[in-house]
């Protein structure tokens, strides 16, 4: 008869090398940062009066200011539908460029990853300082902005759903030798167009989310207003405003949270 | 003798036949008025020679900016903007623990009281903007990255509290149930079962944010927060496109690092 034998541990078992090693590493990061930031746990509190006399002066809102917000409200929402419109729009061909079950040369399919990977670097309200350089300040600047930053979303999202499709039916027309377009319209665009239509509103939430702000660098909409409210200290209406955005952002939430239950 | 096979053809009621033409006028409307609403400023004349100088200031950056030893150039602010996202996403990261174990629903609530209150208070600091945040808080301690530190830290417990929460409504709970029916009390029961169960997946969604967090650290400068913002939108003022190209790249390479960072420890994470 064998006696059961405990495994014996490693050294670095033993002595929990790896967990303490994380955990060193990540104090040490920890004290960087604090001391590069120049982080003063004192100061906060110590200046929390004027925190919170913000929050108060803000917890009283303006409610006369309602009526002037009403149309840049709507104009952020019509920003971010065309936005995301023309995102969409330009994100499909590259999301069939960069899908690996139907682009099989290798370096094409890298290059639109690659490229795809470079816009989505770019952060949203950096792209509208830049382009309220080149359009000037207006609406126009905040839809090329929300364009570009959901063509980089939608696109990965896209390409995404096309590499999860079944490939039978593709196989089945690449047998009878239809054509690549032929293809794409019969066999990949009926088991994706639902998907795709759900990501589209997903990403509208988002964009709606953005173009609230991106009117604080002069691209159009209700972040103008707010900028000009918190440049005046007019903290009242910067609450109506805030206000006023959750509750276009929970509209839009729910119309489209309710749209993708009906499509998937 | 030869039959004829009719497939069989399915009852459709009016609705079913006609429903596409209600939507096709419903989005045909929406656009409509979307496209008449917007006031378009159309091309100003500077638009073509902008262009054309912020694509060759891109093309010829200002390669001095990249390391002059004076802590104000494009190294010492990238790194100041990662310290910004990593301190703020970890203290949110902390914070966000309470508020997830508030916001998710536990498998014996019944009218969902406590969860749905926190759902709420979850979705009020996520649709709280960022910038107003970070303006905020420059009131209470002066411009700098120590308040984009809290923005960050205020503003991700919204996203953060969300998905935590979630993680834990779909948890196992099989290990909870092992060590209660073993005779474990509470407190054991969380430190045992509860923690390491989710854990993998709370570290998982923290570097996600991280990566969200480096995105925002690096615009937050742009209304005075710290960070390689402020530099940034001084040079788009005083069209110095050359410097906006160094500071550009630098903000592409700083994020795909940290993306593809990210991603390799995600994926050894789950």
């Amino acid at each position: 008869m064998s006696t059961p034998t405990i495994p014996r541990r490693s050294w670095a078992q033993r002595y929990h090398v790896k967990g303490i090693g994380w955990t060193v590493l990540m104090l040490v990061l920890l004290v960087a940062s604090a001391q590069m930031t120049g982080v003063n746990v004192g100061m906060f509190f110590s200046n929390l009066g004027q925190f919170t006399n913000l929050l108060v002066r803000m917890s009283n809102p303006a409610w006369d200011y309602t009526t002037v917000i009403i149309q840049p409200l709507l104009e952020t929402i019509q920003m971010a539908i065309l936005g995301t419109t023309i995102g969409a729009a330009f994100a499909i061909p590259f999301a069939v460029l960069s899908a690996s079950n139907l682009i099989h040369n290798r370096w094409l399919r890298g290059l639109t990853r690659l490229f795809l990977d470079l816009v989505r670097t770019l952060p949203d309200l950096l792209l509208a300082a830049i382009f309220v350089a080149i359009f000037g300040i207006g609406s126009t600047a905040g839809v090329v902005t929300l364009a570009i930053f959901s063509f980089g979303m939608v696109s990965k999202l896209f390409y995404e759903v096309i590499e999860t499709i079944d490939m039978g039916p593709l196989e089945a027309l690449e047998s009878v030798g239809a054509t690549k377009i032929t293809i794409i319209w019969y066999a990949v665009l009926p088991q994706i167009l639902n998907q795709f239509i759900s990501y589209f509103l997903y990403t509208l939430e988002i964009n709606v989310r953005a173009s609230t702000v991106l009117g604080y660098l002069g691209a159009g909409g209700i972040g103008v207003f707010l900028q000009r409210s918190l440049n005046e200290f007019n903290y009242n209406q910067t609450a109506v405003i805030i206000l006023a955005t959750l509750v276009v952002v929970l509209v839009i939430d729910g119309v489209s949270n309710h749209l993708r239950r009906v499509l998937l | 003798m030869q039959t004829t096979i009719t497939p069989p053809t399915r009852q459709r009621s009016l609705w079913q036949r006609w429903s596409w033409l209600l939507w096709v006028l419903v989005i045909g409307i929406i656009y409509f008025w979307t496209i008449n609403g917007l006031k378009f400023s159309g091309f100003q004349e500077s638009a073509a020679s902008v262009s054309k100088s912020i694509l060759h200031g891109l093309v010829h950056p200002t390669w001095s900016y990249v390391y002059d030893g004076s802590g104000e150039d494009l190294v010492s602010l990238i790194l100041q903007t990662l310290a910004i996202a990593f301190l703020g996403t970890i203290v949110s990261a902390l914070i966000s623990v309470p508020f997830a174990f508030w916001a998710a629903r536990g498998p014996k609530e019944r009218y969902f009281l406590r969860s749905g209150s926190g759902k709420v208070v979850l979705t009020l600091i996520r649709t709280f903007p960022e910038i107003v945040l970070a303006i905020m808080f420059i009131k209470a301690v002066g411009p700098g990255s120590y308040a984009g530190v809290l923005a960050v830290s205020v503003h991700s417990v919204g996203m953060l509290g969300k998905l935590f929460g979630e993680a834990i409504e779909n948890m196992d709970r099989g290990s909870e149930e092992a060590i209660t029916s073993a005779g474990g009390r509470s407190g054991q029961v969380f430190v045992l079962a509860t923690v390491p169960t989710i854990m993998p997946e709370f570290l998982s969604y923290t570097l996600y944010r991280f990566e969200i967090a480096v995105r925002s650290a690096s615009i937050l400068g742009m209304v005075g927060a710290g960070g390689i913002g402020t530099p940034l939108i001084f040079a788009i003022q005083t069209r110095d496109w050359s410097k906006v190209g160094i500071i550009l790249l630098g903000i592409v390479v700083m994020v795909l690092l940290i993306d593809s960072l990210s991603e390799q420890l995600r994926k050894r994470l789950i």
